[in-house]
């Protein structure tokens, strides 16, 4: 491992962690953009053109909030909590590949940070993680309706991650790899696991929805039944910080949905008109923002579209709709790749 | 019962058809209609710098009328502080002394002439009980201050200017009725 490659390394990191921290920066103004046009409203617009400054007026606001620790908490788990939220939501993002490779003064650099072959279960397993900062944040402020916002997340988080998983069995039955570059370069041209796993795809955007706490199964911090839910004792940049960590959350899970099943850098026909492989390399990294910031949007448009589940619809849809439905995907699946196999028993 | 409209419905409590179970159809259809308000026009008025228009009639800030020569109306007989609902008029009359006659139109003046707008409910009663004219509700919004003291308006501010660019225009409240209502022969004095 040379000097030079550890430096490489370390910007693309910097680079990766500058970029999620700009986008869950600039996601807080467009969410109120977004819920502004689809009202007939316009959304803030009095912070620089088009109120394009709103997101620093409101990190500044947060700096200067007053600072509440309640006296009846436990000190130091209040403190660690939000930060353990935002870590786990940053740490996501080292296994998504931005891009191919970039060639330069003949060395081969990669936009993936770190390509493990487990790549999908460290995803998984960081994911799992970040229910800890919630769970910690609402039983450390020790205060009723945090408490159970906290049960309410952790509950929803773990039934939601069965069917996710179930639904990422059936994607690594087909592409056969844990390694989220590979999955990522196998979908060239068309070959979008989509088109593949249309099912698997529904399950697993479901998911996304419910594992990010987004409406409409934002329970957690269902403000009418909870005050604020989790983070009701919470002020200041703590509170910032878990706002933070949600939109950090719904960019690296549009980035994954975007990577597992549309393609992630890749684009049909793109390669008959680029033939450099930088620009090619570049050009993917367009691409795939250009799906995450779609599927950001799209994350908005159902928050402001679809009323909040009851809690029982919830667990209901969870345990009893999306369980069964991607293990009747797993069984196709298999069966599907089977096929021969399966035929030749008959027609023998 | 006979109903009212025609658009009362029976609420029927049957069981959702499979298509209605799915619940993803409506979740779209109702996304496109979300997304349908996105590119309307937005009905916002951007206040500071656009306003938007008062009625004609509008009640605010009172004003206190010169006539043409430019001598104060008011002859402080007090009818408008007995007409005001709220009391929040009070005055002291004065008598117009030799040479005066460029400043006040009669012989009888206001001194001191307040309207306390903390109290003031903008019923415009005070312009119904005037019979001189002199006081109008104009369009213009009482500004706010920092302690109640402000709030009440002496001469100084009610009395409009005397140079042609500082009257106040009231004619928006002179609509087509009141203007036949003043022209009956008991308000003749005041033409």
């Amino acid at each position: 491992m040379t000097l030079g490659y550890v430096i490489y390394k370390l910007i693309l990191v910097v680079v990766v962690f500058a970029v999620t921290l700009l986008i869950a920066m600039y996601s807080t103004y467009a969410e109120r953009k977004v819920a502004g046009f689809l009202q007939d409203r316009l959304g803030p617009n009095r912070a620089g053109w088009f109120g394009i400054l709103q997101p620093v007026a409101d990190a500044v606001k947060l700096f200067m909030k007053e600072e509440m620790i309640p006296s009846v908490s436990n000190r130091t788990l209040f403190i660690l909590a939000p930060g353990l939220s935002l870590l786990t939501a940053c740490m996501t993002g080292v296994v998504i590949p931005w891009g191919t490779s970039l060639t330069l003064f003949g060395t081969s650099y990669s936009l993936q940070v770190t390509d493990v072959n487990i790549g999908i279960l460290y995803l998984f397993g960081v994911v799992s993680i970040g229910v800890y900062g919630i769970m910690i944040g609402g039983w450390a402020s020790n205060n009723k309706y945090s408490l159970l916002g906290a049960l309410r997340a952790s509950s929803q988080m773990i039934s939601y991650e069965v069917a996710m998983g179930l639904s990422i069995i059936a994607l690594i039955m087909t592409t056969g790899t844990l390694s989220v570059g590979q999955i990522a370069a196998q979908q060239h041209g068309w070959h979008w696991n989509i088109l593949v796993q249309p099912l698997g795809c529904l399950i697993f955007i479901i998911c996304a929805f419910a594992e990010t706490n987004r409406a409409p199964f934002d329970l957690p911090e269902c403000e009418q039944e909870l005050v604020g839910g989790y983070h009701t004792e919470y002020s200041s940049m703590k509170m910032g910080f878990y706002l933070f960590a949600e939109y950090i959350n719904m960019f690296i899970s549009s980035a994954v949905i975007s990577t597992f099943y549309f393609g992630g850098y890749n684009m049909p026909f793109v390669g008959r008109f680029i033939h450099d492989p930088n620009l090619l390399a570049v050009c993917g990294v367009v691409f795939l923002f250009a799906k995450i910031f779609f599927g950001i949007f799209f994350f908005m448009w159902v928050r402001w579209t679809i009323p909040r589940f009851r809690y029982d619809q919830l667990m209901n849809l969870g345990w009893k709709t999306l369980i069964p439905l991607s293990i009747l995907n797993l069984v196709l699946t298999g069966a599907w790749m089977m096929r021969h196999e399966i035929l030749s028993v008959f027609i023998k | 019962m006979q109903p009212l409209t025609n658009r009362s419905k029976v609420v029927v409590k049957k069981e959702m058809s499979l298509y209605e179970r799915i619940y993803l159809p409506a979740v779209i259809s109702g996304m496109m209609i979300t997304f349908s308000h996105f590119f309307r026009k937005k009905p916002t008025i951007q206040y500071p710098e656009q306003t938007r228009a008062f009625s004609g009639v509008y009640r605010g800030q009172h004003v206190l009328k010169r006539d043409d020569n430019g001598a104060e109306r008011c002859t402080a007989c007090g009818l408008c502080a007995v007409a005001c609902p709220a009391e929040a008029i009070t005055m002291t009359a004065a008598e117009r002394k030799p040479g005066e006659e460029k400043l006040y139109r009669e012989e009888k003046y206001a001194a001191v002439y307040e309207i306390n707008m903390l109290r003031c409910i903008f019923c415009g009663d005070c312009e119904d009980a005037c019979p001189k004219e002199a006081i109008f509700l104009t369009d213009r919004k009482v500004n706010s201050e920092v302690n109640r003291k402000s709030f009440i308006y002496g001469k100084n501010v009610l009395v409009e200017g005397i140079e042609k660019e500082k009257r106040v225009d009231v004619s928006l409240r002179q609509t087509a009725a009141v203007l036949a209502f003043k022209k009956h022969k008991e308000f003749d004095h005041n033409s």
